[in-house]
């Protein structure tokens, strides 16, 4: 039995802008991670194929074309942000499982669009991101742009709005390594969120405990730990990143601000810690306090 | 980025949304000279309002009716250079007084939590609408709004009435909701609102106020925001970051930081602050995210922007090798050293370096063999953050 969340080594991997310079590299290094990429979509180049170190990668016209010619369920987007939303809504269109976006810079109202639109499809397809880092479950499959060989395979489960801080953590954490590691993107509005996440990790029976890693703006990290408190039992440890961003002013991540007293990091602390969630002060005390959970 | 008002209301009335007629002050003579344009056209009362991106203006005594054009100058001397919550006032709006009937509250804002848009409506206006919220739920309508079907004027007409607008004021507001729909949506906003939004005494719906949040990640599409920037208040700092494509926001402490990754980089920040508890309250100088690729002119441009700040006394430089290894990091570090050199620039100041992930050894390394002055290694965060904040202080 393969278990993992949303990615499993039997997962069939298109890849939306394969062509471009992003979405080769990446391409690229996925194929070099063991992930099955399958094929590209882009309707300008349908027909043709590229070669990545010798694996040769056909281009389809369409993600419904790409998935009726090769079975794939996962697509990951590289398009530029311009062209985004009509990528992501062609990937709804198509009904795939998994979309990843990893783009960067999408206008917020075209993202609520593809989201919107997604819903009212009935959300077959999940869709993570955007300005997301992707998912990676270790020694399986590799959607997104997620070292791959910073971590092993393991029992923890991470879920993330940051990605530098999601390979700090897969790194830290390496000799114990991950069931799966999703990175959710640091986006005012995202598809999948940490509650999503959490839920797939409790329902995992490879998964046994769970990172989160937040960080300011919004009320996401109070919303899941309203969650945890009801619906996870497994041992969650977490990290808010912000403590010191200034209120008005964005850190880098375009959800990334504190509003007046809204979405500061003491707050999202706080709700965590009510739920017993044990948040670290720094990433590697919250890397300790995950290795002292698995080494129980 | 925020507008300030009379940005707000001149897109506003771009889009024919009914507003006061106003005009920008920068001096009280300047203030003087439009009241008087008023009152040659038979308009006697002014207001003159405090520009400022923050709340709260009215309570400051940043907003002042006017009833002469010698009035107008005495309330511009007042209210220019006034300080409303650390915003310093550099230009007030003059406006036409309007005759006010009753107030009422409107906004589209991004939902974060639902994923979609809201509007917010209210017969109760005028004032913090969270404590009208909070205070009287039954008077404020939030209605989620459906990215597909958007907001037509009969949607419009419906969140007015549930709002509790009274019937007098609903065919007005209807009009002016749609059109506040169009500058939300066409624009790129995130937030547009109207507190408060006036019915005028002559049976007119009119904004009398207005707050804009532009999103920046609509740039590509919206070629006229750019000129909407307060160049003159930006930090000069973030300004000459914000040319070269870096991402900086200045902060208020002594230690330089500089890394990869928008999260780590705030988790940064929170390892220097704490660690400088120890050493006299050190605190982060700044936010530098250099992004991914870590190339040498991306760290040349980020250490000359981080130097040029006074303040800074020491910089950590934090930086996980994830698609970028640690031994390209550490070559762009070197590299960047010969770079600012040939710029006729040095390094005056103590730089902590940490590299963790891909290839750490090696990127250690090369950073040793490099032996550049005043390069110090330090291989955990934590400990980094702490010999930075300790620099800091000896300097």
């Amino acid at each position: 039995m393969t278990m993992a969340i949303w990615l499993t080594e039997n997962s069939k991997v298109i890849v939306q802008g394969m062509t471009g310079s992003e979405g080769s590299k990446h391409t690229a290094r996925m194929l070099r991670a063991g992930t099955n990429v399958v094929g590209g979509v882009n309707a300008r180049k349908a027909g043709q194929s590229v070669d990545f170190d010798g694996t040769e990668l056909p281009v389809f016209g369409t993600v419904a074309e790409a998935m009726a010619a090769t079975g794939a369920d996962v697509s990951v987007v590289f398009v530029p942000p311009k062209f985004t939303k009509d990528a992501v809504v062609e990937a709804i269109d198509a009904a795939i499982d998994l979309c990843v976006v990893i783009t960067e810079g999408i206008p917020v109202h075209d993202t609520a669009y593809f989201w919107a639109y997604a819903t009212a499809k009935g959300n077959a397809t999940r869709i993570i991101g955007p300005n997301c880092p992707g998912i990676a479950s270790p020694g399986k499959s590799n959607a997104g742009i997620i070292p791959a060989d910073i971590t092993t395979p393991g029992r923890i489960g991470l879920v993330s709005k940051s990605g530098t801080l999601t390979y700090q953590m897969m790194y830290e954490l390496r000799d114990i390594g991950f069931s799966t590691c999703v990175g959710i993107g640091g986006d005012p509005v995202i598809g999948t969120t940490h509650i999503d996440a959490l839920q797939a990790f409790q329902d995992d029976p490879e998964t046994d405990a769970i990172v989160m890693i937040g960080e300011i703006g919004g009320d996401a990290e109070e919303r899941a730990a309203a969650y945890i408190e009801q619906h996870v039992t497994k041992p969650v440890v977490g990290y808010v990143a912000g403590f010191t961003a200034p209120e008005g002013k964005t850190m880098g991540h375009a959800g990334a601000i504190v509003s007046g007293s809204a979405g500061t990091a003491q707050a999202k602390k706080e709700a965590l810690e009510k739920v017993g969630v044990r948040v670290g002060k720094t990433p590697s005390e919250t890397a300790r306090l995950m290795r002292e959970i698995m080494s129980r | 980025m925020d507008l300030f008002e009379h940005q707000a209301k001149e897109l506003f009335a771009e889009y024919g949304i009914p507003v006061p007629t106003g005009k920008v002050a920068h001096t009280p003579a300047e203030a003087r000279a439009i009241a008087e344009e008023f009152a040659a056209a038979g308009v006697s009362r002014v207001v003159v309002k405090a520009q400022v991106k923050t709340g709260g203006r009215g309570k400051a005594g940043g907003v002042k009716l006017a009833d002469s054009p010698a009035d107008a100058e005495e309330k511009a001397t007042q209210i220019l250079g006034m300080d409303i919550k650390g915003h310093t006032v550099h230009k007030v709006l003059v406006e036409e007084a309007s005759a006010i009937a009753q107030e009422y509250y409107f906004s589209f804002l991004l939902d974060r939590a639902n994923r979609t848009s809201l509007s917010i409506c209210s017969v109760e206006g005028g004032m913090d609408i969270e404590e009208v919220a909070a205070t009287t739920p039954d008077r404020v309508a939030m209605v989620p709004i459906d990215a597909q079907t958007g907001v037509d004027r009969a949607k419009a007409r419906e969140i007015a009435e549930q709002g509790h607008l009274p019937a007098e004021a609903l065919d007005g507001a209807a009009e002016l909701v749609e059109r506040l729909w169009a500058v939300f949506t066409d624009e790129d906003a995130t937030l547009v609102e109207v507190n408060p939004l006036i019915l005028t005494a002559d049976g007119q719906v009119k904004a009398l106020d207005g707050k804009v949040t532009l999103d920046g990640n609509a740039e590509f599409r919206q070629p006229d925001h750019a000129a909407l920037e307060d160049a003159a208040s930006a930090d000069p700092l973030e300004a000459a970051a914000k040319a070269k494509d870096l991402n900086y926001v200045k902060l208020d402490g002594t230690v330089g930081i500089i890394g990869n990754g928008a999260g780590l980089v705030m988790s940064t920040l929170d390892v220097v602050a704490y660690a400088g508890e120890q050493f006299g309250g050190q605190r982060p100088a700044n936010f530098l995210d250099i992004g991914g690729g870590a190339s040498a002119e991306v760290m040349a441009n980020g250490l000359e922007i981080v130097l040029s700040d006074p303040s800074v006394k020491s910089v950590f430089v934090n930086v996980f090798g994830g698609i970028t290894a640690c031994d390209a990091v550490a070559n762009g570090i070197v590299s960047a050293y010969k770079l600012l050199a040939d710029r006729g620039e040095t390094v005056d100041r103590p730089l902590v370096v940490r590299l963790d992930g891909n290839n750490a050894e090696l990127g250690r390394q090369i950073l040793s063999d490099a032996a550049l002055p005043g390069v110090e290694r330090v291989d955990t965060m934590d400990d980094a953050a702490k010999r930075a904040a300790e620099l800091a202080v000896g300097a």
